[in-house]
């Protein structure tokens, strides 16, 4: 048998300033016809590059510079650009990571569906259009008659995600890429998608790139995996034998990620003054209610994870303490003292005892600043230092997030990493002194290996100093991970709360329950298991919608 | 559609207010011009006793408040007040004939000849400017590109008046085609007008294509970054359709809003243009009217020119709404 797609000893450069740097450094990959392959590694791996270098496509500013990619037969490299426009869409399809994104937001759905097998001329429109509703159908889409005639705004992240799966197969592909189809999505509206997706390739027998960052999503989706680390190919086998028996180190480093647990401390004194108290707590952006009645207390040295989807109302909880959104009922105290509840009326000190680390350390901090500047600002702001004496409390801040303060006070953050970047954002808390840091889905825009590290440094500053959390997140992991206690957030209400050892021990909520049994596992039988256990009509956003 | 209506009407509510407001400041603007139209009229050698004749005549010696009111009253009414060079100064010799020129006599016809001047640049500017663009975003970097945005910057950098003779030179001259004359008046035929109004309309395309077809250029190229645009590339769709069908519906809302500023420009600022070629349009009117400090002309033409942008503009936002399906379709 010819494999489908042959890859062999690809370079591929991307332009940065005025140089060339390798990419992808020969790299060989082969897939057969209706098999999937998971691509795994971190950002910057090169996963997506070579994923679109399979279809013959580079992005600006990137080239192919050796090797040759051929597709049952064709030579990529080497066709016309109208030869590959006539691969493109109708024998190779392309599924990208933000589907709301990756609509075009002027087209209704149906439209941008039947443009490919209409221009490619596989069916005329109204064929392509029966065919839709019938692909979105099998895609568990709600309203399959009448969905695709909504805009892209009107439809929510998963079922998008899934409306680009069904216009990539609109001409019947035999090779689809996946380029990281579920990272922007909720844990619950994910497992939806994961499955949807795998039914559908195997139906149609459909060859698979799926790129992923989410090694627990590849043992869902792959035959086979193939580990990349900056552009070199660490290993490839078949997924039960990569997940049980990883031969190279960096791969068993990524396994071992998930591993890391902070014990959980002792309960609080009842009698205690917690540091930060939410009472009863109800806020509204105009006049659309957003928060209903939410109450928790956060004591000194504790971290409370407060966990939900998109839109549950965490990051407007967050902005309530914060005195960014007055609540319209309820107060928030500090200490035992309530707070004003505009930022504006509180005092500077109050202020300063309440710090946030943000989601996007890209943007979070000020591209034209110097690392100095930034952290210096809040020292001089809050403390009053100047000058020489600034300068040391910068260096001092910059060794306790374990930068070395020498080499990184003159830099501009784009000299920096995510991570390092990330770090730069929790010295600037820190540099105010406070007593409680909101740390915003500090970790989830970071690879894992990164995202550990983070945490593991929150971990020992939250000892060295008695600093008090709140860690809003969507990733159970991250919870399990550096938790003391647990709010569980739907809908702008607390469905539950209680101590990370109540939360992962049944009996819980229904909706924890969801959320804890959509988080996928390593175990290549945990979708299959899942869906034999629950039926497809119980997961995902449909499960949601039968609690509400 | 609910919130769409209750933009635009929020939207024509304040272009009112802002037509109230210019009104204003055009008044204050045109009572600061130096001297009025009775010294303006009699010159130096004028007895005071006639200066203040005249101006008790024209309503001259009343307050600037009052003057407005009247003024303001008149207009709300359809009553742009009489045209003061145009008056019979029959009371002034002591009896009255009862004959005068109002201001919307007056404006009128110019005014029309100014529109079609404008309706028939628009007509060959606008999709040249668009078509332009969109190739030259389709072979961005391309030589073609290049002589593009060099031409059309060059003729956007020249003065009119130069323009207009280098027309008149080619076409009106070296090969006769076209009339260099554009006195066009009541009772020729739609041909003859068209004829006639061509080479300044030639011109005023030279001057506002470039700004047309570089926002459109731009406004695509911005957008090629886009996910969308990649996912219509890796769908195999042509260069040409992926900016047409894919790039340009979501540019429409900065292109249409350059287009509309034009188009104000085309009613508003075109006196050079129809100095040249002696066309009888409104920009002349003002000129000679400001000159001779006929302040009822003046401050109509103000006032025209003032509607006139805020009505485009206007016009160029609620198409802005509409061209975006987030609005025009609410969840």
């Amino acid at each position: 048998m010819t494999a489908l797609v042959e890859i062999r000893d690809i370079y591929i450069d991307g332009r940065s300033d005025e140089t060339w740097m390798p990419i992808i450094k020969g790299v060989d990959l082969t897939l057969n016809k209706g098999e999937v392959l998971g691509l795994i590694g971190e950002s910057g791996a090169g996963k997506s590059t070579l994923g679109l270098a399979a279809m013959g496509f580079t992005r600006d500013g990137v080239r192919i510079s050796g090797g040759t990619v051929t597709f049952d037969g064709i030579d990529l490299l080497a066709a016309s650009a109208a030869k590959k426009r006539e691969l493109l869409g109708k024998r190779i399809a392309y599924v990208a990571q933000s589907a709301a994104a990756s609509f075009n937001p002027a087209h209704k759905l149906i439209d941008q569906h039947t443009e490919g097998p209409v221009q490619h001329g596989v069916m005329s429109r109204s064929e392509s259009v029966q065919d839709g509703i019938e692909l979105y159908r099998r895609l568990r889409l709600p309203n399959p008659e009448e969905i695709g005639f909504r805009y892209p705004h009107q439809v929510s992240g998963g079922q998008l995600q899934r409306a680009m799966t069904a216009m990539a197969m609109s001409c019947r592909p035999d090779l689809i890429i996946f380029d990281e189809p579920t990272t922007a999505l909720d844990v619950t509206t994910q497992i939806e998608v994961l499955a949807s997706i795998r039914d559908i390739v195997d139906q149609f027998d459909t060859a698979a790139i799926y790129i992923t960052h989410d090694l627990a999503v590849v043992a869902q989706m792959a035959d086979k995996i193939k580990v990349l680390l900056k552009g070199d190919e660490v290993e490839e086998a078949d997924t039960r034998t990569m997940l049980s028996a990883p031969k190279e180190d960096y791969t068993k480093s990524l396994w071992a990620v998930r591993a890391f647990e902070r014990p959980q401390k002792p309960a609080v004194h009842t009698s205690a003054t917690p540091v930060v108290s939410v009472q009863n707590v109800s806020a509204a952006y105009g006049k659309i209610p957003v928060l209903h009645d939410v109450s928790f207390d956060i004591h000194e040295g504790r971290t409370v994870a407060v966990v939900g989807e998109s839109g549950s109302g965490k990051s407007t909880t967050a902005r309530c303490i914060t005195g960014l959104l007055p609540p319209s009922q309820g107060v928030i105290q500090f200490d035992g003292q309530s707070l004003p509840a505009h930022y504006k009326n509180r005092s500077k000190d109050q202020l300063r005892q309440a710090q946030m680390i943000y989601q996007m350390a890209d943007t979070a901090l000020n591209p034209r600043q110097r690392i100095g500047d930034i952290i210096g600002r809040p020292v001089q702001f809050y403390m009053g230092l100047t000058g020489k004496q600034k300068r040391r409390r910068v260096e001092e801040l910059l060794e306790e997030i374990e930068l070395p303060a020498a080499q990184y006070i003159d830099r501009l953050p784009s000299e920096l990493s995510g991570g390092q970047k990330q770090r730069i954002g929790i010295a600037r808390a820190l540099a105010a002194e406070p007593k409680f840091i909101i740390c915003d889905e500090v970790t989830s825009a970071l690879d894992q290996l990164v995202a550990e590290g983070i945490l593991k440094l929150l971990a020992r500053l939250q000892d060295d100093l008695k600093l008090s959390y709140m860690f809003i997140t969507h990733d159970l992991a991250t919870v399990k991970a550096i938790a003391d206690e647990v709010v569980v957030m739907k809908e702008g209400k607390v469905v539950e709360q209680g101590t990370k050892h109540d939360m992962f021990v049944p009996p819980h909520h229904p909706y924890t329950d969801l959320l804890l049994s959509s988080v996928p596992e390593m175990d290549p039988d945990w979708l299959t298991n899942l869906l034999n256990e629950r039926g497809v009509d119980n997961i995902g956003d449909a499960a949601v919608d039968k609690m509400s | 559609m609910q919130s769409v209506i209750r933009i635009i009407l929020q939207r024509l509510a304040l272009g009112l207010l802002t037509l109230f407001v210019v009104s204003i400041v055009i008044f204050t603007a045109v009572n600061m011009l130096p001297g009025d139209f009775a010294e303006a009229i009699l010159g130096q050698g004028a007895t005071p006793e006639a200066v203040a004749s005249i101006r008790r005549d024209l309503g001259l010696d009343q307050p600037p408040i009052t003057r407005y009111f009247q003024w303001l009253g008149g207009a709300l009414q359809g009553d742009l007040g009489n045209s003061f060079a145009q008056a019979n100064f029959a009371s002034f010799a002591g009896a009255d004939t009862g004959v005068s020129t109002t201001v919307a006599q007056q404006i009128a016809p110019r005014f029309a000849n100014t529109m079609f001047l404008a309706a028939v640049t628009a007509c060959i500017a606008v999709p040249f400017s668009l078509i332009l663009g969109i190739l030259a975003a389709l072979y961005r970097n391309s030589v073609f590109d290049r002589a593009t945005n060099v031409t059309t910057l060059s003729s956007i950098s020249s003065p009119e008046f130069f323009l207009a003779y280098v027309l008149i030179l080619f076409l009106a001259v070296l090969n006769p085609v076209l009339p260099s004359l554009s006195n066009i008046f009541d009772g020729m035929s739609f041909g003859e007008r068209l004829e006639k109004t061509l080479l300044p309309a030639l011109t005023l395309t030279l001057v506002v294509t470039a700004h047309m077809m570089r926002m459109t250029r731009a406004a695509i190229i911005n957008l090629l970054a886009s996910p969308y645009i990649e996912m219509a590339r890796l769908k195999g769709m042509s260069p040409m359709r992926v900016i047409v069908k894919h790039a340009l519906p979501n540019a429409l809302a900065p292109i249409i809003n350059v287009i509309a500023l034009n188009l104000a420009y085309l009613i508003t600022g075109v006196v050079v243009v129809e100095v040249v070629f002696v066309y009888p349009g409104i920009g002349q009117l003002f000129v000679d009217s400001v000159k001779i400090r006929d302040i009822p002309v003046v401050q109509a033409c103000c006032l025209i020119f003032a509607a006139a942008y805020i009505l485009l503009n206007l016009l160029a936002d609620i198409l802005s709404i509409l061209s975006n399906p987030r609005l025009r379709h609410p969840k």
